[in-house]
């Protein structure tokens, strides 16, 4: 569905044209009555978001898009541009009535060079086809940085500089991109947008379950025999994606934990498989939807070594402004590895946790935070594992785990130098 | 290639953004290609120059992201993706496999300068894991058997 022809037989472009004849605060009241939440991973209802943008400053108002998909696990915006680009952009063009905004930035994760060709091809035909009605559309392409899909972080890269992120307040809908007012949505959140105007906010808050309306596409990846994207209402188990839709688990092995929402979230153990997909569901199970993205770990799988490849991430991709986070994670990174490695007392065990401490609530920007709370919570769900690793000395999976072997220097993916080449 | 050129290049990527500062990272982008897949410091004063900045800025801003590389790599890449997702289903067998087909560790370029191989965070394919970049183009699933077909496209 790549092709506007094909995209206009079945309706597509359509409601564009509904919403230019709605007064804007029209367009906006029906978001808010769909009570349609961020499908980006902090989950901040939409309509809300594009009600606080300020008026009459003088300054022309930004539709931002986060096309910087990063988290690890999530991989819906990535086949949403793929393959229903012109849906983005009339959810572009809609939204960009709706706040009365003539320029549209859509930032995309560099990596992702087939999607920005499907989209600008897709643009380019919408251009022709008179269809943007004097907003600019403008694909930016970001360059290599997980950071920058945190929205003050996006814009400092937008704007030219390094991608590290601003102390709000101000928030964006004051002082956001170019210091005028900015909307700041992701792919999914924006795609949703053509549906709700064409059937009406009340239509869709009618889908899914109380605070939490509606669908969502859920990346599915891990140890699961059917990975890939699934849109699906909210409100349905984990179980049901995971077994009745993703086929359950490969080769006669056992489920031993999920991540319900991208690897920044608190880990859930196999017994909290009934867990529904929804904000509250996951709240009280004390996880997080986060970005829709469940990775599904089997019994393979030594939780210390998870720490440690997740650690490892998060270090690499703290931007280095704000000490807790740069300093916190790299401490966690190296008493993960000596309790991995067996040269860890019972000491470092209360050490990892008293780091994890100084960092959440003590940062920035959410980065260290999707650090410490995974960990912090592998530790409160699988504790017997990690004393284990002191008990023995080392890994009780003795080179077993599936992610043995895993801990790459960080040095071997940073970026500068990549490599030496021979004279 | 011509500096002109270049800079008409430059020029028209920003005219699109109220600041032109905002077009460096497609400067940078279109720099790199230029010189053959990496960044040598003639490359920040071209940019610099293009868009009314310090070489010294652009280098920093360079050095911020994962995709600019400030020293030379090979004329093809391959990037393997080893975080969580890739990682459960086998992405350190797809590195080994890479490693022992190409003769070299992760990090480093092949004799010749032909192939660097790295590892990458999270790609975004992760359904579909372990995914493998070559040239910026994705593969996916890719699997230790799959390695010796890619890497002989890489070598004719």
């Amino acid at each position: 569905m790549t092709d506007i022809d094909a995209y206009r037989e079945i309706g597509g472009y359509a409601t564009l044209a509904k919403a230019r004849a709605m007064e804007p605060p029209a367009v906006i009241e029906e978001l808010l009555a769909a009570n349609v939440r961020g499908r980006g991973g902090a989950g901040f209802p939409m309509g809300r978001k594009a009600s606080f943008l300020a008026k009459g400053t003088g300054r022309p108002t930004y539709l931002v898009v986060n096309a910087d998909e990063s988290e690890p696990g999530t991989f819906k915006d990535r086949e949403i541009m793929f393959r229903v680009p012109h849906r983005l952009i009339e959810g572009c063009l809609i939204t960009a009535h709706a706040i009365e905004s003539p320029h549209v930035f859509v930032y995309l994760r560099g990596e992702y060079l087939a999607e920005f060709e499907v989209v600008r091809a897709a643009l380019d035909q919408a251009r022709e086809a008179d269809l943007l009605g004097g907003v600019t559309i403008v694909l930016h392409r970001g360059a290599g940085a997980y950071i920058c899909g945190e929205e003050t972080a996006l814009l400092e890269s937008l704007e030219g500089n390094r991608g590290q992120p601003r102390s709000k307040p101000p928030f964006p809908a004051v002082s956001g991109l170019y210091a005028s007012p900015s909307l700041i949505n992701n792919v999914e959140t924006i795609s949703t947008v053509p549906a709700i105007v064409e059937r009406g906010g009340a239509w869709y808050a009618a889908i899914g379950v109380e605070n939490s309306s509606g669908t969502r596409v859920f990346s599915l990846s891990g140890n699961v025999a059917n990975g890939g994207n699934y849109e699906l209402p909210l409100g349905t188990s984990l179980r049901e994606l995971i077994y009745d839709i993703g086929g359950g688990i490969p080769g006669g092995r056992e489920l031993k934990a999920v991540i319900p929402g991208g690897s920044s979230v608190p880990v859930l153990s196999a017994d909290q498989v009934d867990t529904a997909l929804d904000f509250d569901a996951m709240a009280e199970a004390g996880s997080m939807l986060g970005s829709g993205a469940v990775i599904v770990i089997d019994d393979r799988c030594c939780m210390v070594q998870l720490g440690l490849r997740v650690a490892q991430f998060y270090m690499h991709e703290s931007c280095g402004k704000c000490t807790p986070c740069r300093e916190g994670t790299r401490w966690m990174v190296q008493i993960l590895r000596t309790i991995e490695e067996g040269r860890a007392g019972q000491g470092e065990l209360d050490l990892l946790l008293d780091v994890c401490d100084r960092i959440l609530g003590k940062c920035l920007c959410p980065l260290g935070d999707a650090a410490a709370m995974p960990v912090a919570s592998y530790i409160d769900r699988f504790r017997d594992e990690f004393q284990a690793h002191l008990d023995a000395g080392g890994c009780p999976y003795g080179g077993a785990s599936s992610l043995e072997g895993l801990f790459a220097p960080v040095d071997q993916h940073t970026h500068s130098p990549v490599a030496e080449v021979p004279a | 290639m011509s500096a002109r050129s270049f800079a008409d290049e430059v020029h028209d990527i920003a005219s699109q953004y109220p600041d032109a500062r905002s077009a460096i990272l497609p400067a940078l982008r279109l720099a790199q290609e230029r010189h053959g897949g990496w960044l040598p410091p003639e490359a920040f004063v071209e940019v610099g120059d293009a868009l009314g900045l310090t070489p010294a800025y652009c280098q920093a801003v360079a050095s911020f992201y994962d995709m600019f590389h400030l020293a030379p790599v090979g004329r093809h890449l391959v990037e393997v993706c080893t975080n969580v997702s890739c990682a459960l289903v086998g992405a350190q067998q797809v590195l080994e496999a890479f490693a022992r087909e190409l003769g070299v560790e992760p990090g480093q370029t092949t004799e010749g300068g032909e192939v660097t191989l790295r590892t990458v965070e999270c790609a975004g394919g992760c359904g579909w894991g372990t995914v493998v970049a070559v040239d910026h183009r994705y593969r996916e699933p890719v699997r230790p058997d799959d390695v010796p077909a890619i890497v002989s496209e890489l070598r004719p």
